[in-house]
């Protein structure tokens, strides 16, 4: 990781019945490349991280209700994207998630 | 060494060409070779299937758009791919290494303790399966070397039409049938063709003969079969010259009775180069057609506009458009049931019609505003009992009363019935119907209980046998007696072989395929009514 890139990290609890899955991955890694920021993803602290922004990759995850997910992410907007993310897992990737934490275009 | 193989007879001509396998499934393409071109097709492939997807959110809601959505992102995903295209740089053919790259990326869904991700396996099957169809439908019709002989189990209508026809050509189907909608499409187009050859595919490689005539296949050809072939393409071609100057003259026996002759159109595409002037019109418009895009069912203007054309091309001679026969073998998705144990005897032609009458309503209104340009009558498909037909007049005439009242031009078109239910041809003079045309394929289906698509029943699906001849017999008399017209615009009435039978049951208007128009009014040449008896009325 670049000296001038800090990393910000975050994680949080799964609590919506079916897991990450489809529907909720897609809507994931849509809000995660709303951001220039890279961003990664993972279910232990320690790794193995995959980019947030692919379905496939966290898709393969198979995470499921009660997991913690970890996020970390670097770059120009790396906090903003990181709130917005933990927030719309925390909310349980309601809609009103996405808008209260709109984030600007790129 | 030379092999001979037997099959139907499904549209006059012969061929000699390169054998050309065309396969349905994950063996069909034609690997390039080269892994560029490989990379190539797989990423067209994808931004193909990609768009599919987009058309269909736009007609879908709910949790049906959700799934798409869910495919579109994975597809957008170029993770997914990924395998596969390094399969491709290692010499891997581009439906291989994306077959692979899914088999494993689905193995991790259908592995899963979790029954949502389970469940999430058939979204992936779906992504895979749209991405080789683009993969192999696209390669296969580009590739096709012109004159080829095309070798398949069955072909899709659409599939044959996407091959380039023009410089010659054949077709030969292990299975299928005669009176399949390919083989129509093939005699509509003079292109020869055998089908139900009853052989593994795999057998029919390299050089080949075809005596679409005979039926018969000859593979790796020895020098006496091509001597022979050499005959018979001088016997052919001026037989072709022939019935070529022949189309051009009026339809009339060996005794100076005149015979009707119009055409049978699938696709107003085929009357594009064709002189009206070879017939008295169109004896059948098959509008399915329009039924068969992509966009949806079609809206009362874009039917407008293309019956209008059909009826302008043919000059003020009647041009006769059958209404939606959608139902049986022709699915249309949206439309049609889905899980009729057997579709042949469901809902489908008018009865599909009178069950959607906001379908039926569009294309009638249709109907009669393009019969203000030109002489359209209008036949309904599969009628069963004069209710029905009572029920369709009651709407046509309310349609049109409603257009003259918005001030639209419409004109009532005269409104006849296809006589292809056996109910309806024993019973015909129950029917105050304006005209009748007898749908012989599917008459015969449903009087010799012999599906027109299964080859080991064909035999017994003779347009000529008895119970037929009796039949038409009927209904021409039926008609006759009520002074109303009738035809027969099944593959009987342009067979030659067939015409003399029909000419002894009293019909005199034959409906058929462009292409055997030359060879009718040929035959019809030959065919002396003086010295041909009746043919056999119902035993008393």
């Amino acid at each position: 990781m670049p000296k001038t890139n800090a990393v910000h990290t975050g994680s949080v609890l799964l609590t919506n019945d079916v897991g990450l899955h489809a529907r909720p991955s897609v809507k994931l890694t849509q809000l995660a490349k709303r951001f220039s920021a890279q961003i990664e993803f993972a279910l232990v602290a320690t790794g193995p991280w995959v980019d947030a922004k692919s379905p496939v990759k966290v898709m393969r995850f198979k995470a499921a209700k009660g997991e913690t997910l970890h996020f970390r992410a670097s770059g120009a907007d790396a906090v903003e994207a990181l709130a917005a993310i933990l927030s719309l897992v925390e909310r349980g990737f309601t809609s009103e998630a996405e808008e209260s934490s709109q984030p600007p275009r790129r | 060494m030379e092999k001979r193989f037997a099959g139907r007879p499904a549209s006059p001509g012969i061929a000699l060409g390169v054998l050309f396998p065309v396969r349905v499934g994950t063996h069909a393409r034609v690997a390039s070779g080269a892994p560029e071109s490989e990379a190539h097709a797989l990423r067209s492939a994808i931004g193909a299937a990609r768009s599919d997807l987009k058309d269909l959110i736009d007609r879908s809601t709910g949790d049906a758009a959700e799934i798409l959505e869910f495919q579109v992102a994975m597809l957008e995903d170029e993770v997914l791919a990924e395998p596969a295209f390094s399969a491709i740089v290692t010499g891997c053919t581009a439906d291989h290494a994306w077959l692979d790259a899914m088999q494993s990326e689905i193995g991790g869904y259908e592995g899963s303790d979790d029954e949502h991700f389970r469940a999430r396996a058939a979204d992936l099957h779906d992504l895979r399966d749209r991405v080789l169809a683009h993969l192999t439908g696209s390669t296969i019709d580009a590739v096709v070397p012109p004159g080829a002989i095309v070798a398949a189990i069955d072909l899709a209508p659409s599939r044959f039409l996407a091959i380039d026809w023009s410089r010659g050509g054949a077709l030969v189907l292990t299975a299928g049938s005669t009176t399949s909608h390919v083989a129509m499409l093939a005699r509509s187009r003079g292109i020869p063709a055998v089908t139900g050859l009853g052989v593994d595919l795999a057998e029919l490689s390299g050089q080949a003969l075809l005596d679409a005539h005979r039926g018969v296949l000859i593979v790796n050809p020895g020098p006496e079969a091509r001597a022979q072939f050499a005959w018979d393409a001088k016997a052919d071609a001026t037989d072709r010259a022939l019935a070529a100057a022949a189309a051009m003259r009026p339809g009339v026996t060996a005794d100076g009775t005149p015979i009707r002759i119009t055409l049978n159109i699938s696709d107003p595409r085929e009357l594009a180069d064709l002189d009206p002037s070879i017939c008295d019109g169109i004896g059948l418009v098959r509008t399915e057609f329009l039924f068969h895009s992509l966009q949806g069912l079609p809206d009362e203007e874009l039917q407008y506009v293309v019956y209008r054309r059909i009826a302008e091309w043919a000059q003020g001679r009647p041009v006769i458009i059958r209404t939606l026969d959608a139902g049986g073998d022709k699915p249309i998705p949206e439309l049609t049931p889905v899980g009729e144990s057997n579709p042949f005897l469901g809902v489908r032609g008018l009865r599909l019609s009178l069950a959607r009458a906001e379908v039926f309503r569009t294309q009638l209104r249709a109907l009669v505003r393009a019969a203000v340009h030109g002489n359209v009558k209008i036949m309904l498909p599969m009628v069963t009992q004069p209710r029905e037909l009572a029920a369709a007049r009651s709407i046509l005439d309310a349609e049109v009363g409603a257009l003259v009242a918005e001030g639209i031009p419409a004109r009532r078109a005269s409104l006849g019935i296809m006589i292809e239910v056996p109910a309806a041809a024993i019973a015909a003079d129950q029917f105050d119907a304006e005209f009748f045309s007898i749908g012989s394929n599917d008459l015969t289906q449903y009087v010799a209980a012999a599906g027109r698509d299964i080859g080991a029943v064909a035999d017994l699906a003779d347009p000529t046998q008895p119970a037929m001849l009796r039949l038409y017999r009927y209904v021409a008399a039926t008609a006759c007696r009520r002074d109303i017209e009738v035809s027969i615009c099944g593959d009987a009435g342009g067979d030659p072989r067939a015409i003399p039978s029909l000419l002894a049951a009293g019909l005199r208007s034959l409906s058929m395929a462009p292409a055997l128009v030359g060879a009718a009014k040929r035959a019809l040449g030959a065919i002396d009514l003086r010295s041909i008896s009746k043919s056999e009325p119902w035993p008393t």
